[in-house]
């Protein structure tokens, strides 16, 4: 066999964004198992790992762990380039953008808990937005904007709570 | 342990902060559910009979109006935020049989006397019959 001229050595930062992504590839595709009343209400459990990402390796690791999830997350359960699949980028990418911002929040005032919320709204606000204008090109759309915000609200509460819950329990912060 | 102990195990893990962006998550729902949900509120009701407008009352205060039409007289009964078609003399009652109507677009017609119920006004979104 033809030894490969490309060589790609994988750095440890690589292996732990790759493992972190596929954390968050996981919940993605076990989530998508659960029968839910509304298409679009989900509780976004991926954004647990995102979350996490987030706050002990930085917003760079987590734009990359989000967007790994959702390229492969779609590939997996055949979404990929279907409609589902633009919501959940635009969805991604605003609520990348949003955490960018909150994470410079004053930490000792703002938890997890907050992100997770900000992140949440900022999810529904860049899908509702592609949808309004792509989808659905009127306003009624708009008319779930109530339920869709209830739903980020809970599981906003819910999921910060979960990796606030989880970044205290685990051991201190390694490069590997 | 009790659940409710369980529960408070969660309760350090927010932030003074995190209570703030939660009350404005759901002020935020709720902000938003009353402007974009309140559209279907009607405030009046109009009836017709033989095609003509025959009354428009406002929705707020109970009473009930007597219409007359050729078989005799269609009793529309009124009280705030709803309104109903309370006696026909139709054959087959599909009108009283309706109930109350209480969103806005929403109609009760008692065709064999030529009476019909509407309720109108607010953000006036579709009308039920032409949906």
């Amino acid at each position: 066999m033809t030894p490969s001229t490309i060589e790609i050595r994988p750095t440890a930062d690589d292996a732990r964004i790759a493992r972190l992504a596929a954390a968050a590839i996981v919940l993605a595709v076990a989530e998508a198992a659960i029968p839910l009343p509304l298409p679009g209400v989900k509780p976004g459990l991926a954004n647990i790992v995102i979350l996490i990402v987030l706050l002990r390796w930085g917003w760079q690791d987590a734009v990359w762990v989000a967007l790994l999830r959702v390229f492969a997350g779609s590939l997996l359960l055949g979404q990929f380039f279907a409609p589902g699949f633009f919501l959940a980028l635009a969805g991604s990418l605003t609520s990348l953008i949003a955490l960018g911002a909150a994470v410079h929040l004053p930490r000792h005032w703002f938890g997890p808990v907050s992100l997770s919320i900000i992140a949440a709204f900022a999810h529904i606000g860049g899908q509702l937005v592609l949808a309004r204008v792509w989808l659905v090109p009127h306003d009624g759309v708009f008319y779930l904007v109530p339920v869709f915000a209830l739903a980020a609200t809970v599981f906003g509460l819910v999921n910060g709570l979960i990796a606030a819950h989880l970044l205290r329990e685990m051991t201190p912060p390694s490069s590997g | 342990m009790t659940s409710l102990q369980r529960l408070a195990r969660w309760w350090p893990l927010i932030r003074p902060g995190d209570v703030l962006t939660l009350i404005l998550a759901l002020s935020f729902c709720g902000a938003s559910a009353a402007a974009l949900w309140r559209g279907g509120a009607p405030d009046k009701v109009v009836v017709r009979a033989g095609g003509e407008l025959f009354a428009e009352v406002p929705l707020s205060r109970a009473q009930s109006i007597e219409v007359p039409g050729p078989l005799g007289v269609t009793v529309i009964e009124i009280e705030p935020g709803r309104a109903r078609v309370a006696e026909d003399p139709g054959p087959r009652q599909y009108c009283v049989r309706q109930g109350w109507l209480t969103r806005s677009g929403a109609a009760a017609i008692c065709a064999p006397n030529q009476v019909s119920l509407m309720l109108s006004g607010g953000r006036n979104q579709y009308d039920s019959l032409n949906y």
